[in-house]
């Protein structure tokens, strides 16, 4: 930043940089100028005129949002006139705002509340009639209430600059202005929510959460989403062992102020009618209730005669469960049962990244990088469906930074919007159509890489050296995998070649694929994951799962356990730039057991000593035994994220390419688990088809 | 959507007037020269306006929602506006407004049964040294009193018996 300016405000001399807005000068130092329509990060607005201040010489009060700051400059926030005028402008923005708060969604957390408390006059001279107009339904999850709107247009701003959708505009004039949906009377846009959590009053409300309860009634519970792999913080509000809303208002995650449409309103698979709360045995090809006692006994007698005699198990881990889970059900596993036939679905080749960039250093990028990178090169994703933080991370450093952004994608995206080139390259073919973009690259000082699963085998070690002929010294990479713990999965080696850390095993595992092709499986144990809805087994194996819902692989089980999900258990999980964080209990569900308890309980009933199941006693196992683990406790205490770097050494393993199949989610998909969301499957209008030109 | 070649020559040129990234400004007049052909604003003008722009459809609608010039209904062959802001308020346009009502048997926006007039209560237009103004189609009329008004009227009346 340039110079720094001296300035005077409220007697207090100060200096700032030249540039920075008086509002945000006044906040460095401690001073609150009040405001509605400014929001850090956007385009600048001055509509609420809240944030008047008086400034020497200057003949009328300045909006603090838009003024940067002076040499020189005298300023006064708490003079006569400015308090006037705040009471003022709040008489104003009271003329016509209903005075509803005792059933408003907003009272208790509302700003223009919190302001009218603070600097509001105590009576109005109005006296004539307010404006009214009825409430209006936009979408299954967006509603609008006019009356409360102030205009501050932060809806309006968030969906254009944040989300580069634009599906919210301010029509009519005057006391007739009003927000508007993008077609008439519907939204059809990412439906994100993004507008409802910005909005200062009560004019946007959710329809998951709207009228349900007040703020202070619930217990907040930050968490992080279990939908896609960006590793969202999820603030849950959880009334009555109820979770009634997600959000991130206090913007305390790797996520600022994001959420989509998962990460805010598709909690409510958790209490789907669908869910498991019985353990269930097939009993004359009928799943039946029964106990967990009679279930456990069933599935460790089982595999113990099957170990006892040799027999062949096979393990599909799951990619939403927590990094503990995964760690122990390997260990138990492979020292249990002593098998590597473990594997999960895979969606993206980090292996083979991890392989090509041995050795270096800060080679792979945290969310963070996706703001700050200079030049992104995105290929072979659609971004906005498939990895929706990192595409608003991607945007918001176009925004404020004017990164150079390219795109290499089969068809249009949203990105392309942004992007300085934007190549069409069908799936697979992505790395023979870099070449185009070589003159271009070639001038950037930095590189961020993010590469989606098309990219896998020998294409991600061309990438990298395509990326190393650049000449360009800082680079950096992010390999796109789908779900919520799919790199942890991969880093806790739920691999048959792989264990825990990227670390070889003595002889390799059948993969999943080799496993649903045995016909000699005799036992078949599937954790979270629904491999059956993608492959046929070619064997009759005993098969136990553990699930939420009765899947396509849960109904061929001959043993059912029910499942607890990420909002039910405590652990870590690792998000796609390998941020771990740590999952918080929201609420529990009767009847059913964390993956980990479950795990634990099968190795007591087989008499196997698997070590304590508590999910910090497992992470301290993992702390020492995975490669990058090592992390500082207290970061992910305080509910923050801390990168982990696996990055040093080779890993001596031939790549599979054909076993990574991405599963190409959209915003309103998310593999088995998207379906049992009401909500999620509500708006669901044209899922990917949504803003191509 | 299409228009005529003449129009379309007309957008085209009206477009390339503005550089590249800054295309946005022809919202206005493009929406006022195809609600000429077209009659109206309707939806599929603003879609058409919005694509040839590259902005949002709900972006077209702000402009069109907030400027009385454009309408999203069809208004009658002759649109008669009278302006009631502050400077012809002075000269009584309240009152020539009201007379304007009773003569046309008309309210705000509305067009004659048989589609020839169309009456509207303006904002400032503009000509606040001859108010109070009266503004038909694009044609401008000074000093416009109760009388001066009536003739303004039959004029218009007569050219449908022609």
């Amino acid at each position: 930043m340039a110079d720094l300016v001296n300035l005077t405000i409220n007697g207090v001399a100060i200096q700032a940089p030249a540039g920075t807005l008086l509002i945000d000068a006044a906040k460095k130092v401690g001073i609150e100028i009040p405001a509605f329509c400014y929001y850090e990060g956007y385009s600048l607005q001055a509509a609420c005129r809240m944030c008047l201040v008086e400034v020497e010489k200057m003949p009328k009060l300045q909006t603090a949002c838009t003024l940067p700051v002076g040499e020189g400059m005298v300023v006064r926030t708490e003079s006569d006139p400015v308090v006037k005028a705040r009471k003022t402008t709040l008489e104003f923005l009271l003329t016509n705002h209903p005075l509803d708060c005792p059933v408003c969604d907003k009272g208790g957390e509302c700003e223009l509340q919190d302001m009218v408390f603070r600097y509001g006059a105590g009576e109005s001279r109005f006296t004539e009639m307010k404006h009214h107009v009825d409430e209006k339904q936009w979408s299954p999850v967006v509603f609008y209430d006019g009356p409360r709107c102030i205009l501050c247009y932060r809806c309006v701003r968030v969906c254009n600059e944040g989300m580069g959708v634009g599906a919210l505009g301010i029509v009519n004039r005057g006391v007739n202005s009003e927000i508007a949906p993008s077609h008439g009377d519907h939204l059809e846009c990412d439906e994100c929510g993004m507008c409802i959590d910005i909005c200062p009053v009560g004019a946007l409300t959710s329809g998951t959460y709207r009228y349900k309860t007040r703020p202070w009634e619930m217990k907040h519970v930050g968490t992080i989403c279990t939908f896609c792999s960006n590793g969202c913080k999820t603030t849950l509000g959880v009334r009555d062992q109820q979770i009634v809303r997600g959000n991130n208002r206090d913007r305390s995650g790797i996520n600022d102020e994001f959420l989509c449409v998962k990460g805010r309103y598709a909690f409510d698979f958790v209490e789907s009618p669908e869910r498991l709360t019985s353990p269930m045995m097939k009993v004359n090809g009928q799943l039946q209730e029964v106990s967990w006692a009679k279930a456990l006994a069933a599935v460790a007698a089982k595999f113990s005669e099957v170990k006892g005699r040799g027999g062949k198990f096979g393990v599909v881990g799951s990619t939403k469960t927590t990094n503990e889970e995964n760690f122990y059900l390997q260990k138990f596993v492979r020292e249990g049962l002593g098998t590597n036939n473990i594997d999960h679905h895979r969606s993206g080749d980090l292996v083979t990244l991890i392989d090509a960039l041995a050795g270096r250093e800060n080679a792979l990028a945290s969310v963070g990088d996706v703001y700050n990178a200079k030049a992104a090169l995105v290929i072979g994703t659609d971004l906005s469906q498939e990895h929706p933080l990192l595409a608003f991370q991607l945007r918001a450093n176009y925004r404020h930074h004017n990164s150079n952004i390219y795109m290499v994608t089969k068809g249009p995206v949203r990105e392309d919007a942004v992007a300085v080139a934007a190549v069409r390259a069908e799936a697979g073919q992505e790395i023979a159509a870099l070449d185009q973009l070589r003159e271009q690259l070639s001038k950037e000082s930095e590189l961020l890489v993010l590469f989606g699963g098309s990219v896998k085998g020998e294409a991600v070690r061309k990438l990298v050296a395509f990326a190393d002929s650049l000449g360009i010294a800082k680079i950096k990479y992010i390999c796109l995998v789908d779900y919520s713990n799919s790199r942890g999965a991969l880093d806790m080696g739920l691999l048959p070649d792989l264990g825990p850390g990227y670390k070889p095993v003595d002889k390799a595992g059948l993969s999943l694929p080799q496993m649903m092709a045995a016909t000699d499986l005799d036992v078949l144990w599937v954790v979270g994951a629904n491999p059956l809805a993608r492959y046929q087994l070619a064997s009759k194996p005993f098969v136990v799962v553990q699930e939420m819902f009765l899947t396509e692989t849960a109904k061929a089980a001959d043993v059912v356990l029910p499942a607890s999900n990420a909002y039910e258990k405590s652990g870590t999980v690792t998000n796609v730039t390998g941020e771990v964080q740590k999952l918080h209990v929201a609420g529990k569900t009767m009847g059913t057991k964390p993956d980990l308890e479950i795990i634990g309980l099968i190795a007591k009933e087989m008499k196997i000593n698997a070590g304590v199941w508590s999910s910090n006693a497992v992470f301290e196992e993992i702390r020492k035994a995975v490669r990058g683990y090592n992390i500082p406790l207290p970061i992910i205490a305080t509910g923050q994220a801390a990168q982990t770097s696996p990055l040093n050494g080779r890993v001596p393993v031939a790549s599979a390419p054909e076993l990574i199949q991405p599963a190409g989610n959209t915003l309103f998909t998310s593999g088995s688990l998207g379906r049992y969301s009401k909500k999620l499957t509500s708006v669901l209008e044209y899922p990917g088809q949504l803003y191509r030109p | 959507m299409t228009f005529s070649p003449q129009l379309e020559a007309k957008l085209e040129k009206l477009i390339n007037s503005y550089p590249a990234g800054r295309r946005k400004s022809a919202l206005i007049p493009m929406l006022m020269f195809t609600q000429d052909e077209v009659g109206s604003v309707t939806p599929e003008l603003v879609n058409e306006v919005a694509k040839r722009i590259g902005i949002p459809p709900v972006q077209v609608d702000e402009v069109v929602t907030y400027y009385s010039m454009l309408h999203k209904k069809p208004m009658g062959k002759y649109h008669v506006q009278v302006c009631t802001n502050i400077s012809c308020l002075l000269w009584d346009a309240d009152k020539l407004y009201e007379h304007a009502c009773h003569k046309l048997g008309l309210g705000h926006k509305e067009v004659s049964p048989d589609g020839l007039i169309s009456l509207e209560e303006v904002e400032c237009m503009g000509a606040c040294s001859w108010a109070p103004a009266v503004q038909v189609n694009y044609d401008f009329h000074h000093h416009v009193t109760a009388e001066k008004f009536d003739e303004i009227i039959e004029a218009l009346k007569k050219t449908k018996t022609q």
